[in-house]
């Protein structure tokens, strides 16, 4: 093997293969440091589930380390924050409307009450 | 959606016709539309799935519940493995971005080597926990519980055989860079896939 796996030809930013309004992708090594952050903020959530905090300032602390975890996923590896404005507006309003409609038929039930 | 060629900005048609060879109202790929709006109908899904899990919760008469079966570490690592799946996935599209095909072949393997892990990882969970006395139809836990993280492995092993038939393209000489959204879409369906399970993780198994 003579060439690194993670090539120094992806030091600029790679444009976008799509049409529209957008910036150039993260290069390589910014793909990595992401994961890196990842696999931390993943560390931090297993160590809370083993602390003696209060139940209410645990999982209030996981949900948002998890909604970190899902923006960073959907935003840089699945190109959201550089991809066409369109795709960002469907798949939030989409997401949004289904964890409303779901909470509200779950509160309806009495599950969080 | 194709579109009337008038109704298009000289712009807009430029772009869509050198990017894609074809025109459409978006300016978008009608294929990476439909992989969002299939993506949208997929949190519809597992948003149900989670939805009854929060619903059946703590309602067992019998058989085990979570805290006597989940093995936190074991899982956190399960977990670590896909979110390294998502990275593997990426550096393959930069790498046909580049035309770097055998760096991209690397990757797709490396991902499909990186989900498989994690479905005998949860073959594995599955058999330790029916060995514990819990199943499908032990209680109402474990209907929730096997529903819907069956439901998320089904998806990853089809993510699975998408990438192997990627791979096996490649190899052909059949995937080249002017097919990078293919890869692309593909993609986005594995880190869909990534990220239902960080949710996944957060709300059946950290949050007791």
């Amino acid at each position: 093997m003579s060439e690194p796996l993670l090539s120094e030809a992806a030091e600029h930013g790679r444009p976008h293969a799509e049409g529209g309004e957008h910036g150039a992708h993260p290069t390589d090594a910014q793909y990595v440091r992401i994961a890196v952050i990842l696999a931390l903020v993943t560390a931090v959530e297993v160590g809370l589930y083993y602390t003696s905090f209060s139940k209410i300032a645990t999982n209030t602390l996981l949900l948002g380390l998890a909604g970190i975890k899902f923006v960073m996923v959907a935003a840089y590896f699945m190109h959201l924050k550089f991809d066409n404005k369109i795709l960002r507006r469907l798949f939030v309003t989409g997401f949004v409307l289904a964890t409303f409609c779901y909470i509200a038929y779950l509160l309806t039930l009495g599950v969080f009450i | 959606m194709a579109a009337e060629p008038t109704t298009l900005g000289h712009e807009q048609q430029a772009t869509a016709v050198k990017d894609h060879g074809h025109v459409t109202n978006t300016g978008l790929s009608n294929e990476k539309l439909a992989m969002w709006v299939f993506l949208g109908s997929e949190c519809l899904l597992f948003g149900a799935l989670i939805s009854s899990y929060f619903l059946y919760r703590g309602r067992s008469v019998s058989g085990p519940g979570p805290e006597d079966v989940y093995d936190i570490p074991y899982t956190s690592v399960s977990s670590f493995v896909l979110l390294m799946s998502s990275l593997t996935m990426v550096l393959a599209l930069a790498a046909i971005q580049r035309a770097d095909y055998r760096r991209l072949r690397v990757w797709l393997m490396a991902t499909a080597l990186l989900g498989a892990t994690f479905i005998a990882g949860q073959v594995y969970e599955f058999t330790t926990f029916i060995r514990e006395g819990l199943t499908i139809s032990t209680n109402l836990f474990g209907s929730s519980f096997f529903v819907l993280t069956g439901f998320h492995g089904v998806h990853v092993t089809l993510g699975i055989v998408m990438l192997l038939s990627l791979w096996n393209l490649s190899l052909r000489g059949r995937l080249q860079q002017d097919k990078a959204e293919v890869i692309e879409i593909a993609g986005l369906y594995w880190h869909f896939v990534d990220v239902v399970w960080i949710v996944i993780f957060t709300v059946i198994y950290l949050i007791p």
